[in-house]
């Protein structure tokens, strides 16, 4: 699952190479050398699933004409959830109840629907508060107001386009509040330009052909995302496909090639049911 | 009146006894003193009065009113004390509140009496008359000679208490004329120059009055009382007017009766671990005071108008501050730098050991928007608070929450709440079938091309898009709730489907192509995948 594989595209390593000249040049003439080294090596930590240090702030840009991008919000989110639940200390609740606010703009909802509340995961399908804002500029107000609210798990908000009141100003604005209450945002940009964001990472996501079902191969199955994280404060950025099986977001090593049949005997896969409740075992191996 | 039930009040008769047993307790409440013949003295323009007289003072000859030069001749020995009327009425207004534990709500009659109202209580006391006895046993307790009376009106009740039968209780359903008819006039709440006239006219009783006022027959009947209604027609207040007395003594006539409530006085105090002597730590405990008494007046919803601070030092000496405000405040920085001025030239001698704010004065103040911003800034705001302030910007449809419903039709099945409201224990269906993440609010068509009559299309076009159908699954049959809709509304056939790029879908066909309720089916699109 944490298994690290090369930058796939030479796009991302072009954007390394772009990316971190710069951003030491900027850096050197504040930061002392050993604190440049420091945050070379996280910077050189590939990002993969469940890392315990997620960022407050991540932008998801993705086409409105499929669910990918509140998939992938979805899926990143209870990630990021799960992470934070297991690493806080041991006198906390034994189940994460707090809720998750959906917010979407009116063009948003006309383009790509509304969260359905028997296609959400299960954990969280009792956690969902909904909230459909008229304008761009509501839809801003509530994902602060969102972020302002610490009883709240995480924010997911989904904008259409590239309206004139989300600038750098406002995206700075969720960034600050987001970070300054601790409650994570995920925002999903719908057909929308990768404009200036002061957002801690962003990416673009498309769909993937799904992972093999079980039992019934020509159905499509766990649904599966080639996701590119373009731009990161601590990561290198890199391309994965992404894959949320069982609600579990992991890597996908051996992506599925589109217009391909699968041959062979089926994968029977488990057939009797995973072991539950081993998390301190999973952490190990984790 | 009567289906108001007002069967109220008990009433304390503590007309001169009252202060007297006070007034003996403080002198030592031995029997001598008690033995003696004492009058409580007032001093008036023309001398000392008699204000009242204990058993052994009345014995002697002394009433209320009497000179104290009078007493005198009558007993030389009489022994005098200064009456307190102010410390009366304030022991009155604490034993109107003790004397709430019989009724909801009780009510002062100035110089010595309390009304209670008793309305639907009594039976927790084992009914009314253990109620009067339960009152005699505790006002005895207190060593109070009390007179008690229940009566649907505080007007009959007060009658009774003073001048009926002890432990006279009259019932709704009794006739109160019969009951009271034998009272003095008196028994109305009168004034005394009332009372005189009334005493010349003749009428000395209950009965006198409601006979005039009621005589035989109707016409005449209405003629007495106009009489002395003529008589009494510009005696406005209800103390002056008979006629008004009585009709609020039989329940004709409302009396509004204000009750007292007990009012507590917002404070909070620091006990210190370690005396302080230094004033940075004063100030850092008063900015705490301020603190903690803004915290109290904000949950009363008040602001202070008047504050005293007050410093005991180790060795007992007090300071006190006090501090008036211009308007009713509760901010805690306004308070502790009106504070600071104040504090300069306090002796701390061995230390402060009890710091103490109270605010004796406040007055209403509403929570002001300013202070929720900030709070709001530092704090974050709860959920409630977040889920009022969206639902103020966005409307009170937009913000809500999905739950399930049991029905079959997809849109159907998903239904809306308020954001907060309990959930219901709702049925939810097993994980077996899937289920897109997202559904549109009204599923869009779209154009196929058929692989075969009625099995899933191999490619259609949406929103301008060409895409081809790699992955199926279904299809799943829905029918219409014929229970609901018409017989004319047409099954779905739902399928999931992916396409070549991995995009996946939950599109229906509306209808079979031979079932009689329309042409050729149409497809549609309804929800989205993750």
């Amino acid at each position: 699952m944490s298994q690290i594989k090369p930058p796939s595209s030479a796009k991302a390593r072009d954007a390394v190479s772009i990316d971190s000249p710069a951003e030491g040049g900027g850096a050197a003439s504040r930061l002392s050398s050993i604190k440049i080294n420091d945050l070379s090596k996280v910077r050189e930590t590939r990002w993969r699933p469940g890392l315990a240090d997620q960022p407050r702030h991540t932008e998801i840009f993705a086409s409105a004409n499929d669910a990918s991008g509140a998939g992938l919000a979805l899926a990143l989110a209870s990630d990021a959830l799960r992470m934070c639940f297991i690493n806080k200390p041991p006198l906390n609740e034994t189940e994460d109840r707090r809720q998750i606010l959906w917010i979407q703009d009116k063009r948003a909802v006309q383009r790509g629907g509304r969260p359905y509340i028997h296609g959400l995961p299960a954990e969280l399908r009792d956690r969902l508060i909904y909230a459909e804002a008229g304008t761009p500029e509501d839809a801003l107000f509530a994902l602060e107001e969102g972020l302002k609210c610490r009883d709240l798990a995480c924010v997911i908000g989904e904008i259409a386009g590239n309206p004139r009141a989300l600038d750098f100003t406002a995206s700075r604005r969720l960034s600050l509040t987001a970070e300054k209450h601790g409650v994570a945002l995920w925002l999903v940009r719908l057909e929308a330009e990768a404009d200036l964001s002061s957002a801690r990472m962003r990416w673009r996501v498309k769909s993937a052909p799904s992972s093999a079902p079980l039992w019934n191969q020509e159905a499509p199955g766990a649904p599966q995302w080639r996701a590119e994280l373009f731009r990161a404060r601590s990561h290198v950025p890199g391309q994965w496909t992404l894959s949320n099986d069982n609600q579990r977001l992991s890597i996908c090593q051996h992506p599925r090639p589109a217009n391909t049949d699968t041959a062979g005997p089926p994968d029977i896969g488990h057939l009797v049911r995973p072991t539950v409740g081993r998390s301190l075992a999973a952490v190990a191996r984790a | 009146m009567a289906i108001w039930c007002a069967r109220l009040s008990v009433d304390r008769w503590q007309q001169s006894l009252g202060p007297d047993a006070d007034g003996d307790a403080r002198e030592g409440a031995n029997a001598a003193a008690d033995a003696a013949p004492t009058v409580l003295i007032n001093e008036t323009a023309y001398g000392p009065r008699v204000e009242a007289a204990n058993d052994a003072g009345l014995e002697a000859g002394a009433r209320a009113g009497m000179m104290l030069a009078d007493m005198r001749t009558l007993c030389p020995q009489i022994q005098t004390a200064p009456a307190d009327p102010a410390g009366d009425l304030a022991f009155l207004e604490k034993l109107a509140l003790w004397a709430q534990r019989w009724g909801p709500w009780s009510a002062l009659d100035p110089p010595d009496g309390l009304l209670v109202d008793i309305t639907a209580a009594a039976h927790l006391f084992g009914g009314e008359a253990s109620l009067l006895r339960d009152v005699e046993a505790a006002f005895a307790r207190r060593r109070l000679r009390v007179r008690s009376a229940i009566a649907p009106t505080a007007g009959a009740a007060w009658a009774l208490a003073h001048f009926g039968p002890p432990h006279a209780i009259l019932g709704p359903r009794d006739d109160a004329m019969r009951a009271l008819g034998g009272l003095p006039v008196a028994a109305l709440r009168l004034d005394p120059d009332v009372l005189t006239v009334l005493r010349r006219l003749g009428l000395k009783r209950l009965s006198d009055i409601a006979n005039v006022a009621g005589n035989a027959d109707g016409q005449s009947k209405v003629a007495a009382r106009d009489a002395l209604h003529r008589r009494f027609r510009n005696r406005r207040s209800p103390s002056a007017n008979p006629l008004i007395r009585l009709d609020q003594l039989l329940g004709q006539v409302p009396e509004p009766l204000l009750p007292i409530i007990a009012q507590r006085i917002p404070m909070v105090q620091r006990r210190l671990m370690e005396p302080i002597r230094h004033r940075s730590l004063l100030d850092q405990v008063l900015a705490d005071l301020t603190e903690d008494m803004a915290r109290e007046l904000e949950g009363k919803g008040q602001g202070a108008r008047r504050l005293e601070l007050g410093l005991w030092r180790v060795d007992g000496e007090v300071v006190v501050r006090r501090l008036e405000l211009a308007a009713a405040t509760r901010d805690p920085q306004h308070m502790t730098g009106l504070f600071t001025e104040k504090l300069d030239h306090i002796e701390a001698g061995f230390g402060i050991e009890i710091i103490r704010l109270r605010s004796s004065w406040t007055e209403p103040l509403s929570m002001a928007q300013r202070d929720v911003e900030q709070a709001a800034e530092r704090h974050g705001t709860s959920l409630a608070a977040c889920v009022d302030r969206l639902s103020v910007r966005l409307g009170p449809q937009a913000v809500r929450r999905p739950v399930t419903r049991a029905s079959h039709l997809p849109e159907r099945a998903q239904n809306w709440r308020a954001p907060l409201a309990p959930d219901n224990a709702s049925q939810t269906p097993g994980g077996l079938i899937e289920r897109p993440l997202k559904i549109l609010d009204n599923p869009e068509r779209i154009s196929v091309l058929y692989a075969s009559p009625d099995g899933h299309p191999q490619r259609f076009r949406w929103r301008g898009n060409v895409h081809e159908v790699a992955r199926v699954e279904g299809p799943e049959r829905i029918a219409p709730e014929w229970w609901r809709a018409r017989s004319t509304v047409r099954l779905r056939d739902y399928y999931r489907i992916e396409d070549k790029q991995g995009r996946r879908y939950w599109i229906y066909r509306h209808g079979l192509s031979g079932d009689g309720r329309g042409g050729m089916p149409d497809w549609f699109l309804q929800g989205l995948s993750a």
